[in-house]
C-alpha cells in the first residue's frame, strides 16, 4: 500500500549552477523540507510555499512552482475535495487548517464602487487641507446638550454620553489574535504599532503578557469562553473589554489550542498548567441568552470601573437580530467577524461552509440598529477579510464605525498565507512558540512594519475622502448613496441597501 | 427610548448610595431596595476606606456582590438573598451568605473564599481558577464547569446538597465535590447526566454512587482510595467547619472518584492539512 494517496502540493526546485551551498535554506525552513548532503536537497511533500527560503537564498536559485499533476478533468470532484477525501480516509479525522475562506465565493467588496466628486461640487485635497480621520468607538448620546461657557458662548454640555468611547486616530485597529496561537514578538510588535497609531490591538483569548503592560492603554482585552487569564488585575489594565462570541472563520465552535504550543510563557500568561491543551467551550456556559450577556456585560464593567465592554460576533444569517440584542444588552461596540476573517485554527468544514460575508453584514446590521433607533447606543466594528484600504471604505460606506484587520496585519510582518499556522512551525516566526522561529520577528521592525501599512491605508483613506468631497470619515459612515454595485443582482443591492451604478 | 431610565426606580430597585454605619473595622450598610451599582459603590468604598467587615443586611437579589474585588483579609457577610455573579473574577475576600445565593457564584473567581448556608442556583464556579465556595444546600445545572488550576491556584467547590445536569462539564482542573446530605430532593438522584463530560483535568467526589451512564465518556469512575480519602479530609473538615457540620458524618458514607481517563481528550481528532 502507499503511505498516502495525496501527492506533493508544490514542488521545489534548486538551480544548482548558482546555488553557493551555504545551507542557508535548510536553516530557515521551518518545516524541514530541507538535507543538506553537499547540497541542499529539498523533500517536495514538506513544503507549504511560504517562500521564506526564497526569500532568504543569497542566489535566488530557489523557485516554488505548482506540482503540474493531471487530474482527470472534473468540475465536480476537484483535486482539493478529493485530496481531502484521500486524507480523512487515511486519518479518519476532522481536517484542521488555518487562515480565511480560501473557496471563491462571490467578493462583495469587489462589485461595490465609490463615488467622487466632479464639478457640480468641488473634490477636497487631503494634501493641504484637514482630513479628519478620529473615530470614536463607543455608546453615543440620544440628544447633545448645549450649555453657556459664562462668556456669553456656548459649548458642548458635559454628559455622561462620549465618555466612554475609545478614541481611535484612525479608523483601523488590530484584530484579536492570542498570544499563544502568535508569538510573543507578533504581540509586541501589534502593541507597539497600536500606541504609535493612535489605535488599538486586542489579546484574543490567552491572557496578556507583562511586556504589553507599557502598552495597556491601547490594548483591548479578550474574554472569551475558557476565561484564560482573565482576572481583575487583567481586566483593569485593558482599555475596553471584549467578550468573544464568536469568530468568522469558525462561527458556533470553541478553540483548541494544543498542548505542544503551552510552554512556559504561554502558560503562564493563560494561567494553564504547560502541556495540557487549552479548551476555549463552543458556547460561554454563563450566556445561554441575552439577558445573560447583560449580565456578563455589566459584571464587566463592574469588575473594571466601567470601562467599554464589546461583544465580538461571527456574522451568521440572524446576525441583524442577533446585534439589537446585543447593543439592547448594553454592549459599548458590536465585533461582526465575516466568514473570510482569518484563524490560526480550524476545522476546513467549518471554516468554508459556515457564516455570511462581512459586507452583507455590516449593512444588515447597520440598517437593523438605524431602523430601530439604537444606532447610536453602540459602534460596529467590522472585519473578516479586510484587504485594503477600499474594503475600509466601502466598509465604513455600509455602515461600519471602524474595521478591524488580522490577516493584513500579519502579512505585515512576514505571513505569506501559507495557511499553516496550525502546524505550529510558520517559518516566519509569526504563529508558532518555537524560540528559534519566534526570535526572527524583531518587535521594533514588526512595529514599524504595521506603522507603515496602516499609515499607508489611512493616507488613502484620506484620498477617497477627498475625492468624496467629504472632510472627515465621519460623513462616509453609514453613506451608502455613494456606493454603487456593479454586477450584483437586485436583491443583494437591496440586502446591501445601494444601487447599481448608472442609477 | 433612553437606555438607561432616568433617576427612580429601575428594576425595582433606587439607584440611590444606602447608607453605611462604620463601626471600628466594621462597615454595616442597609442594602433594603438599593440598585446593585450603588450597593457595590459602596462595598468597594467601604473596603477602600479599611472597613475589613463588611456586613449587608436586608440583601434582595442585587448582583454583583464582591464581583472583580481584589483585596485581602476582607469578610463581607450577606444577609439576605445574593444575587446573580456574586464573586465572580474575585481575587482575596471571604463572603459568607446567611442565606441562598442564584446563579453564577465564584464565576471566573481567582481567590477567596465563598460560603453559602443555603441552596444556590446555576453556573457556579464556572472557569473558576482557584479559592473556595463552599455551598451548604442544592445547587442547580451546569456547576463547575471548565474549573482550572494553575500553579498554586486550585480551585475548591463543595455543595451539601443534590446537583443538576452538566457538574464538572469540561473541567481542567480543581476539585468539586458533591454530598447529597442537605437537599430538598431526597428521592431524586444525587447529581443529573454529563457529569464530568469533556473532563481533562482535576477530580469529582461524589459521596455515594453514580451510574456510568450519567457521566461523560472521558471520565473513569472509581471507589475513592484511602489515599484519596485522606487527600480529601482537610477540606471536608475546613467545610463542615464553615457549615457547622459533623466531619465524622460526612465521611460516614463511601465516596466515588471521577477522574479523566486523558489531558488532551481532543488530541487525536484532527487530521492537520
Amino acid at each position: 500500500m502507499p503511505t498516502s494517496f495525496i501527492q506533493p502540493e508544490f514542488k521545489v526546485k534548486i538551480d544548482y549552477d548558482k546555488c553557493h551551498k551555504c545551507g542557508r535554506c535548510v536553516q530557515q525552513c521551518g518545516w524541514g523540507v530541507y538535507n543538506f548532503n553537499e547540497r541542499p536537497i529539498p523533500d517536495d511533500a514538506k513544503c507549504r510555499a511560504c517562500h521564506r527560503c526564497v526569500t532568504y537564498c543569497p542566489a535566488h536559485c530557489i523557485s516554488i512552482e505548482k506540482n503540474q499533476l493531471a487530474y482527470r478533468d472534473n468540475d465536480n470532484w476537484s483535486p482539493a475535495a478529493r485530496k481531502a477525501v484521500w486524507r480523512q480516509a487515511e486519518t479518519g479525522g476532522v481536517l484542521l487548517t488555518s487562515m480565511g475562506n480560501p473557496l471563491p465565493y462571490t467578493r462583495i467588496f469587489d462589485h461595490l464602487v465609490l463615488d467622487a466628486c466632479q464639478v457640480t461640487n468641488p473634490s477636497i485635497d487631503p494634501l493641504r487641507e484637514p482630513m479628519e480621520l478620529r473615530t470614536f468607538i463607543g455608546h453615543k448620546p440620544d440628544s447633545v446638550g448645549v450649555e453657556s461657557d459664562g462668556q456669553g458662548g456656548f459649548r458642548l454640555a458635559e454628559g455622561e454620553g462620549m465618555k466612554n468611547n475609545l478614541k481611535l486616530d484612525t479608523p483601523i485597529l488590530f484584530s484579536p489574535m492570542s498570544y499563544g496561537s502568535v508569538s510573543l514578538n507578533v504581540h509586541k510588535s501589534l502593541a507597539m504599532a497600536a500606541q504609535r497609531l493612535g489605535t488599538f490591538m486586542n489579546t484574543g483569548e490567552g491572557g496578556l503578557h507583562a511586556d504589553l503592560y507599557p502598552y495597556q492603554d491601547n490594548v483591548i482585552v479578550q474574554v472569551a469562553s475558557g476565561r484564560f487569564g482573565v482576572n481583575p488585575d487583567y481586566l483593569n489594565r485593558g482599555a475596553a473589554i471584549e467578550i468573544k462570541i464568536g469568530q468568522g472563520a469558525k462561527p458556533g465552535i470553541g478553540g483548541h489550542l494544543p498542548g505542544e504550543k503551552i510552554n512556559k510563557e504561554v502558560s503562564g500568561t493563560r494561567m494553564i498548567p504547560q502541556g495540557t491543551d487549552a479548551i476555549s467551550p463552543a458556547p460561554h456556559h454563563d450566556i445561554y441568552s441575552i439577558e445573560d450577556l447583560r449580565q456578563l456585560i455589566y459584571a464587566l464593567k463592574e469588575a473594571s470601573g466601567y470601562k467599554p465592554v464589546g461583544v465580538k460576533i461571527a456574522a451568521v444569517h440572524n446576525v441583524a437580530a442577533i446585534a439589537s440584542g446585543i447593543v439592547r444588552a448594553g454592549a459599548d461596540y458590536v465585533y461582526l467577524d465575516g466568514f473570510k476573517g482569518g484563524t490560526g485554527a480550524a476545522p476546513q468544514v467549518i471554516r468554508d461552509h459556515i457564516g455570511i460575508p462581512i459586507e452583507i453584514a455590516i449593512a444588515a446590521v447597520d440598517q437593523r440598529l438605524r431602523d430601530e433607533g439604537i444606532r447610536n447606543w453602540a459602534s460596529v466594528i467590522a472585519a473578516g477579510s479586510i484587504r485594503s484600504s477600499a474594503d475600509v471604505a466601502k466598509a465604513i460606506a455600509l455602515g461600519a464605525d471602524a474595521v478591524a484587520i488580522g490577516s493584513a496585519s500579519l502579512m505585515a510582518l512576514g505571513c505569506h498565507l501559507c495557511q499553516s499556522c496550525h502546524t505550529g512551525s510558520c517559518s516566519w516566526g509569526i504563529t508558532t512558540q518555537k524560540p528559534e522561529l519566534t526570535r526572527r520577528i524583531d518587535p521594533e521592525w514588526g512595529a514599524e512594519q504595521l506603522t507603515n501599512l496602516v499609515h499607508a491605508w489611512s493616507h488613502e483613506l484620506q484620498e477617497i475622502l477627498g475625492a468624496l468631497g467629504v472632510n472627515a470619515v465621519e460623513s462616509l459612515r453609514g453613506s451608502r448613496e455613494r456606493l454603487r454595485s456593479i454586477g450584483l443582482d437586485e436583491q443583494m443591492n437591496k440586502v446591501l441597501g445601494v444601487k447599481p451604478a448608472g442609477m | 427610548m433612553p437606555r438607561q431610565m432616568a433617576p427612580g426606580v429601575t428594576e425595582g430597585y433606587l439607584k440611590v448610595a444606602p447608607t453605611v454605619v462604620r463601626d471600628g473595622d466594621t462597615a454595616t450598610i442597609d442594602a433594603t431596595g438599593i440598585y446593585y451599582r450603588q450597593l457595590n459603590e459602596a462595598i468597594r468604598g467601604a473596603i477602600a476606606e479599611g472597613a475589613t467587615r463588611v456586613v449587608l443586611n436586608n440583601v434582595n437579589g442585587q448582583r454583583y456582590i464582591g464581583t472583580g474585588v481584589k483585596a485581602k483579609g476582607v469578610t463581607i457577610e450577606v444577609h439576605g438573598t445574593a444575587g446573580n455573579d456574586m464573586a465572580m473574577f474575585m481575587d482575596g475576600p471571604t463572603i459568607e451568605v446567611f442565606g441562598a445565593a442564584q446563579d453564577g457564584v465564584g464565576n471566573t473567581m481567582n481567590a477567596g473564599k465563598v460560603i453559602v448556608h443555603g441552596d444556590a442556583g446555576d453556573v457556579l464556579g464556572y472557569g473558576m481558577r482557584g479559592g473556595a465556595v463552599y455551598v451548604k444546600g442544592d445547587v442547580g445545572y451546569r456547576v463547575g464547569i471548565h474549573m482550572k488550576a494553575y500553579e498554586s491556584l486550585i480551585p475548591i467547590m463543595v455543595c451539601g446538597g443534590n446537583a443538576r445536569d452538566f457538574f464538572g462539564e469540561y473541567m481542567a482542573g480543581g476539585i468539586l465535590v458533591l454530598l447529597g446530605m442537605n437537599t430538598q430532593f431526597a428521592e431524586q438522584p444525587l447529581v443529573g447526566s454529563f457529569v464530568g463530560a469533556g473532563m481533562h483535568g482535576g477530580v469529582i467526589y461524589l459521596r455515594g454512587t453514580v451510574e456510568s451512564w450519567q457521566c461523560g465518556k472521558e471520565v473513569g469512575i472509581t471507589e475513592a482510595t484511602e489515599e484519596d480519602m485522606a487527600a480529601l479530609k482537610p477540606t471536608l473538615a475546613d467545610y463542615c467547619d464553615a457549615q457547622g457540620m459533623d466531619l465524622a458524618e460526612v465521611l460516614s458514607v463511601p465516596f466515588t472518584k471521577l477522574a479523566p481517563f486523558s489531558h488532551r481528550p481532543y488530541g487525536k481528532m484532527y487530521a492537520p492539512m
